[in-house]
């Protein structure tokens, strides 16, 4: 009785094996390198490998191994000194084009790496970093739309000729357009179906003129607002790069939100500078013929008031030339008074536009307006917030035009700080709709490196009372079950890896738990054995009988703990799941370790023989 | 080593007025703490910015909380933790305060400030909205995962058990949310992921008594259901203090290696197993018996949904 057939024990062997392989990767312990990849428009190729290699041979740091895949030039370097070394230089040589980052390489034998074997990804709690929950001004997005709509609109009814008497934006967004015929509103009905169908238009007649009320569907918004999601994302991603980060994830959560992790970052200010900074600029013609009413007086329909950052007030024609969504790159430099500008290379668009306008307008001025977002939370009397957001939007040049202008030119106006973020946000991209952080947490290395250090240490000591009160209560028994405890320890670890769940400090308090917990499988049969050997059972029936009394409590038991902490999964953030996860993982590996790997050790301890007695 | 040397014979449903006094006290307790004074919130359900900074020296967190007072921020509270080198410096929300950039700022004026830079161990921020939202989504967890445990178990005993599980486990997490609030410890997003563990923990055990009361209403056909519980109580009762005992032991181990990180989830662990432990022996079973569960109730379910794979047990105790 009590036999093992001898596929158990091969079964057995595949179950440590499997542990050990996949749990080994984190024995070794990962090197300092640096990480450069191609920015928006730039492609890392072999020339920007030489280009690297030359530059860090000239610096005289060594390096270890160097490779270009999937577009990232990855080195490895001796010390962490050369890490800093080689960061510098090569941010100097390879400029804005190729973003540099300090990175930790893992070291990983290529035998394991070839079996898919990794180490687990630790959170940002224990390897520090930042970590930014932003929340996408939607409303803005839509208003953005509905604008263009408006103009584009306008735009076409003129440009057919329809005539409209009255044109009016409503609460709700919906453009709101009078005729006079009901012949000129259904021109102009069949025009806004065949130009923009996602507009939905209902007409009414009243006091004798009929009207057409534009609104996008909800599908429309639907899209809008997820384009514009998809957008800041890459925008981020974008600006992300730029700011030489290894390893960042840009994730969307729920329909409104983007979840920023930077590890390795310790300064989380000059990130906050850069994500949620929403500068961009414009360019307008300055209008002349009306330059007198400037300062006061009626404003021409076809123009705008601006103010000049000198304090001054200027008339700008209303037409935008080109924005910044027309600008491909962007880099700082000076002007020739010696003062901070920064260099434009527009788009094909903005060349021709750029080149057009100029060509015709020789003598009068250009102006840049720069726009700028704030956003700000307002909180009422009840305590309830809002985000609001001020759009500032100011003259910094407006120079003559003294020749036709093309596809580069430079804007001055601007202090060096922001010369430099313009040209790096121009260069990134804009972001559709302007972002908050409504979450920040930010861990610094030495912290990161302190909760490594106590969750060990938590673990080992936790793991090791265990251990010795299993063994004190059940002896032989006890024994199996701290094998058990070990196997499942490593199965937790090598699952860990093998899915490459982040491992957050919760995650391993999760692990401390399940460790605690893992043996109450243990327990539920040592002590059904127990109560058989009392009743007076033969030590060898006891034993068949304490696992299978014991299988469907474990079960149930177990069960109800995973809908805990499968609810705890879905509810959770960050570190949060990284606890859920653990605890399932531990949850369902305590099981097969648990009851089948002890099960298969008690019956090579005991099996088929007669006993008289047993060591629990 | 054996807990018990011989099957224990205490008639813990027949203590059941004791301990229904007992937790009735407890929960009043709680109720009036938490009406009275309420939970002490951390910012991840407040909202507000907090910032952990140490220095190389001992620093003087008056001079700290005069200078952020004096730059505009009369409201922070300035700490040592750990040491005298390490301080805490938390801003709650405000009207004016509510924004990521507070921190920067925090941590410029001080650096500026007589006591010079010291180094950031960590920042959070929570915004004032977000702050709510994440309390709301807990308190929805802790609803959900009742939820799914009363389906569960409706599902494998019967509406009775369900029911007097999930009285044990809103015991269990009452007691445990007033503990707090009586002594004032910090209510933390960890805190709360503790709670749900609490659940599963505590559901845990009770699910080991339930299933050996199901056992026992099968084999002992002549026995009435109190008894019947009190032998399955008695019977599960090593077990329920072993693995009760294993999980404290880790739980010790957390609390003191852990950190302060991990400081309030054991904490809340540690409090929660021993509820769930004494929730698991005293008052799901006798919640279970006052609902009018009987024997009958399981044996036509066992029937129909077990019969097939479940032999004939040759031998009876």
């Amino acid at each position: 009785m009590n036999k093992n057939p001898s596929w158990k024990y091969l079964l057995l062997l595949l179950i440590v094996a499997f542990g050990v392989i996949y749990a080994t990767p984190n024995l070794y312990q990962s090197e300092p390198g640096v990480q450069v990849i191609g920015a928006r428009n730039a492609v890392v190729d072999t020339k920007v490998l030489e280009r690297a290699k030359r530059a860090l041979d000239a610096a005289g740091v060594e390096i270890k191994n160097i490779t270009l895949e999937n577009g990232k030039i990855r080195a490895r370097l001796n010390s962490e000194e050369d890490q800093n070394t080689a960061r510098d230089i090569l941010r100097a040589k390879l400029g804005t084009s190729y973003p540099v980052a300090a990175a930790d390489m893992p070291t990983t034998p290529s035998w394991l790496e070839s079996l898919g074997g990794a180490p687990m990804y630790l959170g940002l709690d224990l390897r520090g970093g930042v970590h930014f929950l932003m929340q996408v001004d939607m409303a803005a997005a839509e208003k953005k739309a509905n604008d263009n709509y408006y103009e584009d609109i306008r735009k076409q009814l003129r440009e057919e000729g329809i005539r409209y008497s009255g044109i009016n934006r409503q609460d709700n967004g919906a453009i709101f357009l009078r005729f006079k015929t009901e012949e000129l509103r259904d021109q102009a009905r069949g025009k806004v179906a065949s130009e923009s169908p996602e507009l939905l238009a209902t007409t009414k007649q009243d006091n004798g003129s009929f009207t057409l009320s534009l609104q996008l569907t909800e599908v429309a918004v639907a899209e809008i607002k997820s384009a514009a999601l998809k957008k800041n994302m890459l925008a981020l991603r974008n600006r992300i790069d730029q700011l030489g980060v290894s390893e960042p994830v840009i994730q969307q959560q729920g329909s409104d939100r983007i979840v920023v992790q930077l590890p390795g970052v310790k300064d989380p200010s000059v990130a906050k500078g850069i994500l949620g900074k929403t500068a961009t600029l414009e360019v307008h013609l300055v209008d002349e013929a009306n330059a007198a009413s400037a300062v006061s007086g009626r404003v021409p329909s076809g123009s705008k008031r601006y103010k000049h950052r000198d304090g001054s007030s200027i008339l700008l024609q209303k037409r935008v030339m080109f924005s910044g969504d027309n600008i491909i790159d962007a880099s700082v430099s000076i002007d020739e008074t010696g003062g901070p500008a920064v260099s434009l290379t527009l788009d094909s668009k903005g060349a021709n536009v750029n080149s057009d306008v100029t060509g015709d307008n020789i003598g009068n001025r250009m102006a840049i307006v720069y726009i700028e977002t704030l956003g700000e939370t307002k909180i009422d009397s009840k305590g309830n917030s809002t985000l609001v957001t001020k759009e500032i939007k100011e003259v910094i040049s407006a120079a003559r035009i003294n020749e036709q202008l093309g596809r580069r030119f430079i804007i001055t106006g601007l202090d060096s700080q922001e010369a430099k973020d313009l040209a790096l946000l121009l260069r990134a991209g804009s972001l559709a709709a302007p972002v908050f952080i409504i979450e920040e947490r930010t861990v610094g290395p030495s912290l990161g490196a302190d909760n490594i250090k106590k969750g060990f240490t938590s673990v080992l000591y936790g793991f090791l009372l265990v251990l010795v009160f299993m063994i004190v209560f059940y002896r032989v028994f006890g024994a199996v079950a701290s094998f058990a405890l070990v196997l499942n320890l490593v199965i937790i670890v090598a699952v860990l890896s093998l899915l490459q769940a982040t491992l957050t400090l919760p995650g391993v308090a999760g692990m401390v738990l399940t460790v605690g917990m893992a043996v109450d499988a243990n327990v539920l049969i040592f002590e059904r054995i127990r109560e058989e050997i009392q009743a007076g059972a033969a030590p060898q029936m006891s034993i068949h009988r304490g696992y299978d009394n014991a299988f469907s409590t474990i079960i149930d038991a177990n069960l109800t703990t995973l809908i805990a902490a499968l609810v705890l999964f879905n509810f959770g953030t960050g570190p949060i799941q990284g606890f859920a996860i653990t605890l399932s993982i531990g949850i369902a590996t305590s099981m097969v370790t648990a009851i089948f790997v002890s099960r298969i050790l008690v019956n090579l301890f005991y099996g088929g023989r007669r006993l008289d007695s047993l060591s629990i | 080593m054996q807990l018990f040397k011989k099957l224990t014979v205490i008639n813990f449903i027949g203590l059941r007025k004791v301990a229904f006094v007992f937790s009735v006290v407890l929960i009043a307790a709680s109720a009036y703490s938490l009406s009275t004074q309420g939970l002490n919130r951390g910012i991840d359900f407040t909202g507000g910015t907090k910032v952990e900074l140490a220095y190389t020296d001992d620093v003087s967190v008056l001079d700290m909380r005069a200078t952020l007072a004096a730059n505009g921020y009369p409201e922070a509270v300035v700490q040592h933790f750990g040491s005298n080198k390490d301080v805490l410096v938390r801003i709650p929300v405000s009207t004016e305060n509510n924004d990521d950039k507070v921190s920067d700022n925090v941590v410029t004026i001080l650096a500026e400030s007589e006591v010079g830079p010291g180094e950031v161990r960590s920042v959070e921020f929570v915004g004032p909205t977000f702050g709510k939202e994440l309390l709301e989504k807990g308190i929805l967890a802790l609803v959900y995962s009742l939820i799914g445990v009363m389906i569960y178990v409706a599902f494998r005993f019967e509406w009775k058990f369900s029911l007097g599980s999930v009285i044990a486990l809103v015991h269990d997490v009452a007691i445990t949310i007033g503990l707090f609030s009586i002594l004032q410890l910090e209510f933390t997003l960890p805190v709360l992921a503790a709670l749900l563990a609490v659940i599963g923990y505590s559901l845990n055990d009770t699910i080991v008594v339930f299933d050996r009361i199901r056992e026992n209403f099968r084999k002992l056909r002549d026995t009435d259901t109190e008894e019947t519980m009190n032998i399955s109580i008695n019977q599960t009762l090593p077990r329920t203090i072993l693995t009760s005992l294993t999980t404290l032991l880790v739980l010790i181990a957390l609390y003191f290696y852990g950190g302060d990180a991990l400081n309030g989830f054991a904490a809340t662990l540690i409090i929660g197993v021993l509820i769930g432990t004494y929730s698991s022996i005293f008052v799901a079973s006798p919640a279970v018996l006052a609902l009018g569960a009987k024997a009958e109730d399981l044996l036509v379910e066992v029937v129909e949904k077990e019969g097939a794979d479940q032999p004939e047990q040759p031998y009876m105790p």
